[in-house]
């Protein structure tokens, strides 16, 4: 399945159906975060509810403590 | 109005007016890190008026790739960053109020140096104080401009209360560990864009154009070529403990704050004692001597030993960093045998 995550093309394997499954497989889950699908944000609690299909438009924007 | 500013009079949603603003305003910046220190430089070029930097630690050579306020000397001598930054500010312009406090933020701390603030800029290293920062900031409705950095990556926004969504409300839960300047280190270029974002925040809100604020959250990583925005106006909660409607402001609440902190980008553990009294550092150095197989270095600030391969180091407000371990158990330990409750 092609992505643009954070306006890069990626290819992600298909069984990465919803939010949760992807930012498992970018290995992101316990990071505290917001993703974006195709402009709209994505409730945190649906994560695993939320589809990702062909083409969508994701962002992903994770917090960091160093300063 | 004077010569030195007169490229950013020149400017003109800043102009005569918005440099009067400047010269009346308090900036509150808590951290003298990396952001610290450029956040620090660029407002006091500015003229803000009067500018108070607080931090905890001192300067250490690894300092010295990123944080611009700090020189060789500072690191050799080991001057607390407050101190050498509030000197080399003073040197960059000494008509505006510069005070530097070697302090470790918490409640009481963040309570007091709040007032009278007009803005907070976060140049913190940890998640724990930005809480802090965030419920004071909702308390004493006084807005504040989140700032982070790790490797090539970095993100910024602005919290102004009771318009924006606060950082509790972005977060979520505070994350436990991530990553840190320890874990995947730092370049200056990322610090650099992270302080420009926070700094020209701050020049919007000083100068009251508050329609120029830029109401989204960046992110980017310098090396990988990517930026970008989100709108987050829609993760602002009405049932926020810290921003809804019955805020209880729960990070002001000593019981919710931990007395030992691993610092970031260093093999450090800091402790502080939860009884707060001013620490003889006289009387310690005259114990301390009686070691055996310890080694004694001090200044008027602070108090280094070397032992057993680590080095304490104890500072007047009565906190101490164990050097060369993140264990915190066996820094307690270290505490207890050298220094005492």
């Amino acid at each position: 399945m092609k992505l643009f995550i954070n306006g890069e093309e990626m290819i992600v394997p298909d069984n990465v159906t919803n939010v949760e499954k992807l930012l498992d497989y970018f290995n992101l889950n316990n990071k505290a975060g917001i993703v974006e699908r195709n402009q709209v944000i994505v409730d945190r609690s649906l994560h695993a509810e939320e589809s990702v299909t062909n083409e969508d438009r994701i962002e992903i924007v994770h917090f960091v403590g160093g300063g | 109005m004077k010569e030195r500013y007169s490229r950013q009079i020149l400017f003109s949603p800043i102009g005569e007016k918005g440099q009067q603003k400047l010269s009346e305003k308090h900036v509150l910046l808590i951290g003298a890190g990396a952001l610290g220190t450029s956040n620090a430089e660029m407002l006091a070029r500015a003229g803000v008026g009067k500018i108070t930097v607080v931090d905890r630690d001192y300067v250490e050579w690894s300092n010295l790739q990123r944080q611009q306020l700090f020189t060789e000397r500072d690191a050799v001598e080991r001057i607390p960053k407050a101190v050498a930054a509030a000197h080399r500010l003073r040197e960059i312009n000494s008509e505006i109020n510069i005070s530097g406090e070697i302090m470790d933020v918490s409640v009481q701390e963040i309570e007091e140096l709040v007032e009278g603030v007009d803005i907070m800029i976060d140049a913190t290293d940890n998640f724990e104080t930005r809480m802090l920062l965030n419920d004071a900031s909702q308390k004493y409705k006084v807005p504040w401009v989140y700032g982070a950095c790790t490797g090539s990556y970095g993100l910024s926004y602005t919290i102004v209360p009771g318009q924006t969504p606060c950082f509790s409300c972005l977060l979520g839960a505070v994350p436990m560990g991530g990553e840190t300047c320890d874990t995947v280190g730092i370049i200056s270029p990322a610090v650099q864009i992270v302080a420009a974002y926070q700094a020209a925040e701050a020049l919007k809100l000083l100068v009251e154009d508050y329609k120029s604020l830029r109401r989204n959250l960046f992110y980017f990583d310098i090396w990988q070529n990517q930026q970008s925005t989100i709108k987050v106006e829609k993760l602002k909660k009405d049932d926020c403990p810290s921003c809804g409607q019955a805020s209880t402001y729960p990070n002001l609440d000593p019981v919710n704050l931990s007395r030992t902190a691993v610092l970031c980008g260093r093999d450090t553990v800091q402790i502080r004692p939860a009884n707060k009294k001013k620490r003889n550092l006289d009387e310690l150095s005259d114990r301390l001597q009686a070691v055996e197989g310890g080694k004694v270095e001090g200044n008027t600030f602070l108090l280094n030993l070397t032992i057993e391969g680590r080095r304490l180091v104890a500072f007047q407000d009565g906190r101490v960093l164990i050097h060369g371990t993140k264990d915190i158990s066996e820094a307690k330990t270290l505490y207890n045998r050298y220094i005492g409750g």
